[in-house]
């Protein structure tokens, strides 16, 4: 078009980012890529893989698929690598990751011409979030390198971490992946996902311009494949993994038993809503930056859009409005808006999922604008007139569709954002500080962005609840996942847990001649066993102490039910929990000769020894209930005018398999944290001691305990756990029960990727173990930006 | 293009009493309105030209002289050089100034001084900046503008009024003027800088619309703070709300602050995508500026000839 023709149109243009660089730099590399392992670039054992463009179909390069071998190799470097990076000073380590931020920046531009070329993102993306988000995570962790040893005293690193990532922000997740791993102490065998290697295989080439020390960052490329020999890798301390919920599980179940730690950070179904008081054009924009925020391949993508009845229609006006305004077209164009799906396969699936999904009822209205007719490109999409039981309300679409819901009081609208199995984001807009927090409070999930959407930072923790998965990257939170306790002085080396044999039961009469038969206690009361069986609690001489219930499938039920019913109690005050909990206390010491007198003649110990167990229970007790309203959560520092809340919020309804040794001890160590953050617990007691366990009833029953916050039920750990292990209205799973019940406890966890906390199959010293991290096991973070401006 | 003149409409106390602006949120939309869109090549020198035929050439000084406002409206008979407009070829388009804004006292120097040209004279004619003469005397000046040859006149709002949130004051004092403008066109100067909060500058704007303006303005220029784009934002937002609520297309002008060619086209970025390319017409979009002719001119040469440009070789704004 000529100037003058312009002039009456007043057409954008295009307006093309030079991709000159990026191409040269794959030139250079003969567009032919090899492993980064040990500080050297290395010739894969498996095939190559091409890396296209999604945007116009270009071979870009071709990628070495690692093979177990491979992997091997890569794990041997990073633990090789290990010793010497953990020796070195927080500050040396500070120095590297300084360096790494700064390369960022001074690559950022071919960095973000590349990634949008792999990925299909657009340049304005990369340019203006991604790759300053990549720089801002590496000057962050480069702080905690620092700060690790004062600020994080009591904790060391975990050795090499295997980190998966996905394709939807490449860099970014690497940098979230590395950056705290590092600062940390740790080594790292990263794998970037197959569509989208290119800046992790540059970065590779940062590292060595750091001289970051050889093997303490090794770039492995591949398919799952690759991330299956990963995740099997014995050497390999911690998996943390970005992904899929279906990967994720997969991940959990391939780790079972191995002693590997995890993190997931999985899929999500965000709700986005919007009060009739909101700032509505803001709001549209606020959707704009949800969904059609890269492509709508986002996890905490806000795409499922709540709106109050009230000013539905004249919100869905704009909103189309504005989705007419919108540019798709080429990523590396500056004047657009949105660019290509990341490969064919998502832009097929979304596409047919959007069609079957329209079978179910709802109306589709795609953004009217010019499209371009090659690549994998989709039109913004808004879905509206669906209800929570249609599959593209309750699925992840992963991809540039909203779908729409109204709602006519906040109630209703809490009820509908908590109808999913995710637990990832959310996106409240009201100019009603009232409402909006009380939104923020209720809502489940991991963040929460008050009048703001798709807001990160690396001081600010990011992670899900439910099946979004667990743990969390950025802040103080994020550091603690790639640490653990210091081992303890002098018992460095962990016992593997003693394998208990029963004693056999030498006579049925009972020791002091009255029949005593405890039933659980389940719903604040004392409930006969669904099975009416019971079985013998057996004294080290074999006599016979009392018998038991025997629970079953059902008693785990019921106990979880009347948990599910117990509501209040999480939103009770600290300072009520803390009164019971002392409470409890209080009248457990009333009762110390009586409970010692029990502890001995189940375990046989000395009465000094028991009375000391029930002391320190006593001790326990008065220090999580101590600990209830000081337990504070904090306010982070992003680098935008916000109050971000980070909350210490209860995980649930938490099983708890108690110890099998330590009757009350263990029992008391477990429970008190659980209840004292507010969680309800449903918990197995020691299946050989039960009795200490049973005649806390009366204990409980006395204490003010609200009916539903402690449920107990006795019986054998092998046959109620994983019925507990199993249930999907349990949250988290502690278990402290018998030997080798980890592996099967982690398996099971999968149905609804509860957290999982266990003695990892080693001895626990209970006269020693409490503190903070038992309140943090029983709780998890929530982070909520809370912008402000008058 | 003919724009369906405002007539206004009775002051909805209830609507204006609901707006509320998000500032964080604003802000963060305002913020990408430059980095979301680019105009480059051919595209650039379009819509450089384009901008000239938005700008309000003003000068508002206390040592304005007859010759100084005659150099003024000289410039606007030749805002580009000839041969730079050749080497773009774009020398069959029309560009001019949208007006020339000026005192009242100098309107009758202006309107002659401009004659044939078809650029109108704007006025700055109610107690301006401040506002606080009264309303008898204001609604003079403005008789006397008009009588003049003005054909728009800029008014600016007593700021108390919307400080003390008396719209009805307000929006009884826009209408007196809009009355007494009769054929001449009205721009509400809100004085945004002074307005306190963003949501002071919506409820402002609509009930300034509402009393029948025919463009919302930001700023004197005198204001510490002047046009910026939350501002704006705001501003064309409620220009939107009031387009769905009554079908009147009310125009913007941003004044002041707005110096440089790459602001001007980003703040035309803004015009199009939020209220849509029928903006981008004088008829509804003006810039209130002087300097920004002066680098236009520059990017201009640049684009025609591939050197960076000499502010000396362009003629004085």
């Amino acid at each position: 078009m000529s100037v003058k023709e312009i002039f009456e149109t007043m057409e954008y243009g295009s307006a093309p980012e030079s991709d000159a660089e990026a191409k040269a730099w794959l030139a250079s590399h003969k567009k032919q890529f090899e492993l980064f392992i040990g500080g050297k670039w290395v010739k894969a054992s498996g095939k190559s893989f091409a890396a296209n463009s999604p945007s116009s179909g270009a071979k870009l390069a071709m990628i070495s698929q690692a093979t177990k071998a491979d992997i091997a190799k890569a794990v041997k470097a990073a633990d090789t690598a290990g010793a010497s990076w953990r020796a070195l000073s927080g500050h040396a380590r500070a120095k590297y990751l300084y360096a790494l931020a700064r390369l960022v920046q001074k690559h950022a531009r071919v960095l973000a011409v590349l990634e949008s070329m792999d990925n299909g993102k657009p340049i304005r993306e990369t340019r203006d979030i991604d790759i300053p988000l990549v720089a801002r995570h590496f000057y962050h962790h480069a702080g905690w390198a620092s700060l690790r040893d004062s600020e994080l005293s009591g904790y060391e690193p975990l050795g090499v971490v295997g980190q998966i990532i996905p394709w939807n922000f490449p860099l970014l997740m690497m940098a979230w992946k590395i950056a705290p791993a590092l600062a940390a102490g740790n080594t790292v065998v990263m794998k970037p996902a197959e569509q989208t290697s290119l800046t992790a295989l540059y970065f590779a080439e940062l590292c060595m311009k750091a001289g970051l020390p050889d093997g303490v960052v090794n770039i492995v490329t591949g398919d799952g494949e690759t991330g299956q020999a990963i995740v099997a890798h014995k050497g390999i301390s911690k998996i943390a993994f970005t992904g899929s919920t279906e990967v994720g599980k997969f991940i959990r179940k391939a780790t079972a038993g191995s002693g590997k730690d995890i993190t997931l950070e999985l899929g999500g179904k965000s709700p986005f809503i919007v009060f009739s008081d909101a700032d509505l054009d803001s709001a549209v924009e606020g959707v704009v930056n949800a969904i059609w925020f890269n492509q709508g391949e986002v996890c905490c993508a806000g795409s499922r859009l709540l709106v109050s009845e009230a000013i539905a229609d004249k919100f869905y006006k704009k909103l189309k409005r504005r989705m007419d305004k919108l540019r798709v077209g080429d990523p590396l164009d500056k004047t657009i808006d949105m660019g290509s799906l990341v490969d064919k396969t998502q832009l097929t699936r979304i596409q047919n999922m959007v069609e079957a999904g329209l079978k179910e009822g709802g109306e589709i209205y795609q953004a009217n604008i010019p499209m371009p007719n090659k690549g994998c490109f989709m039109r913004p999409t808004l879905i509206t007139g669906v209800d929570t039981a249609c599959t593209l309300v309750r699925e992840e679409i992963f991809g540039p569709v909203m779908v729409a819901m109204t709602f006519r009081t906040p109630d209703e609208a809490i009820q509908l954002a908590n109808n999913t199995r995710y637990g990832l984001a959310a996106s409240v807009w009201s100019e009603n500080i009232n409402t909006a927090l009380d939104m923020a409070a209720r809502i489940k999930a991991g963040v929460i962005w008050v009048n703001s959407t798709n807001q990160l930072d690396a001081a600010v923790g990011f992670g899900g609840m439910r099946e979004s998965g667990y743990g969390r990257e950025g802040g103080r939170e994020g550091m603690l996942a790639y640490l653990k306790p210091k081992a303890k002085s002098g018992n460095s080396d962990a016992q593997p847990i003693a394998v208990i044999k029963p004693t056999a039961l030498k006579s049925n009469a009972p020791v002091d001649g009255i029949d005593k038969t405890a039933k659980n206690y389940v719903g604040g009361k004392q409930a006969r066993p669904d099975g009416s069986s019971v079985m013998p609690v057996v004294s080290p001489e074999g006599g016979l102490l009392g018998e038991v219930g025997r629970g079953n499938r059902k008693d785990i039920r019921n106990a979880v039910e009347a948990a599910t019913k117990s509501a209040k109690w999480p939103s009770s005050t600290a300072h009520l929990r803390a009164q019971i909990i002392y409470y409890i206390g209080e009248n457990l010491d009333a009762r110390k000769d009586e409970f010692a007198q029990r502890i001995k003649s189940m375990t046989g110990c000395t009465l000094s020894a028991a009375k000391k167990e029930v002391a320190l229970s006593v001790e326990r007790l008065f220090f999580y209930a101590g600990f209830a309203d000081k337990f504070d959560g904090a306010v982070h520092a992003p680098p935008v005018r916000d109050i971000a809340i980070a909350m210490n919020e209860p995980i649930g309804i938490v099983g708890i398999v108690a110890p099998q040794t330590a009757p009350l001890l263990g029992f008391i160590s477990t429970l008190a944290p659980v209840i004292a953050t507010g969680n309800r617990a449903v918990i197995i007691p020691s299946d050989i001691h039960p009795l200490a366990a049973t005649d806390f009833y009366q204990i409980l029953e006395t204490s003010d305990v609200p009916a539903g916050v402690v449920n107990i039920i006795t019986g054998e750990h092998d046959v109620l756990t994983p019925t507990l292990a199993e249930h999907d209205e349990v949250n988290a799973l502690w278990y402290f029960g018998k030997a080798g019940g980890v592996a099967g406890v982690e398996a099971a966890s999968i149905g609804n990727l509860k957290q999982v906390w266990s003695h990892k199959e080693q001895q626990i010293d209970w006269a020693t173990s409490y503190g903070r991290r038992f309140m943090e096991k029983a709780s998890q973070v929530k982070n909520v930006w809370v912008p402000y401006g008058a | 293009m003919s724009i369906v003149r405002n007539p206004g409409i009775p002051l909805d106390m209830k609507y204006v009493g609901g707006l509320q602006i998000n500032r964080s949120a604003l802000e963060r939309r305002a913020s990408t309105l430059g980095t979301r869109r680019s105009v480059k090549k051919d595209n650039q020198t379009a819509w450089l030209l384009k901008a000239i035929t938005f700008i309000d050439l003003t000068t508002l000084a206390g040592d304005d002289t007859d010759g100084r406002v005659r150099r003024l409206c000289t410039k606007a008979r030749h805002p580009v050089r000839a041969d730079v407009l050749k080497m773009l070829g774009a020398e069959g388009l029309d560009i001019k100034p949208g007006a020339v804004c000026v005192y009242n006292n100098f309107v009758k120097t202006a309107v002659q001084a401009l004659e044939g040209t078809g650029i109108p004279v704007a006025a700055v004619s109610t107690g301006f900046p401040a506002g606080h003469t009264p309303l008898g005397t204001r609604l003079s000046e403005i008789r006397a503008s008009v009588k003049a040859g003005a054909k728009e006149i800029d008014i600016v709002i007593e700021r108390h009024m919307a400080l003390n949130e008396d719209w009805r004051a307000l929006y009884n004092m826009v209408k007196r003027c809009r009355e007494v403008c009769g054929d001449a066109h009205i721009k509400v100067i809100l004085a945004t800088g002074e307005l306190g909060t963003l949501t002071n500058v919506a409820k402002a704007s609509m009930v300034s619309m509402m009393a029948g303006a025919d463009f919302i303005k930001t700023s004197t220029g005198k204001e510490s703070v002047n046009a910026t784009l939350p501002v704006s934002l705001v501003m064309v937002r409620m220009i939107r709300e009031y387009l769905e609520m009554t079908g009147y297309k009310i125009g913007y002008k941003p004044a002041g602050g707005i110096s440089d060619a790459k602001t001007a086209l980003v703040y035309m970025s803004m015009m199009k995508e939020e209220l849509g390319g029928e903006w981008l017409t004088p008829e509804l979009f003006r810039f209130g500026a002087s300097s920004l002719l002066g680098d236009i001119e520059r990017q201009l040469e640049h684009r025609a000839t591939g050197r960076y440009a000499a502010a000396h070789h362009q003629s004085l704004v």
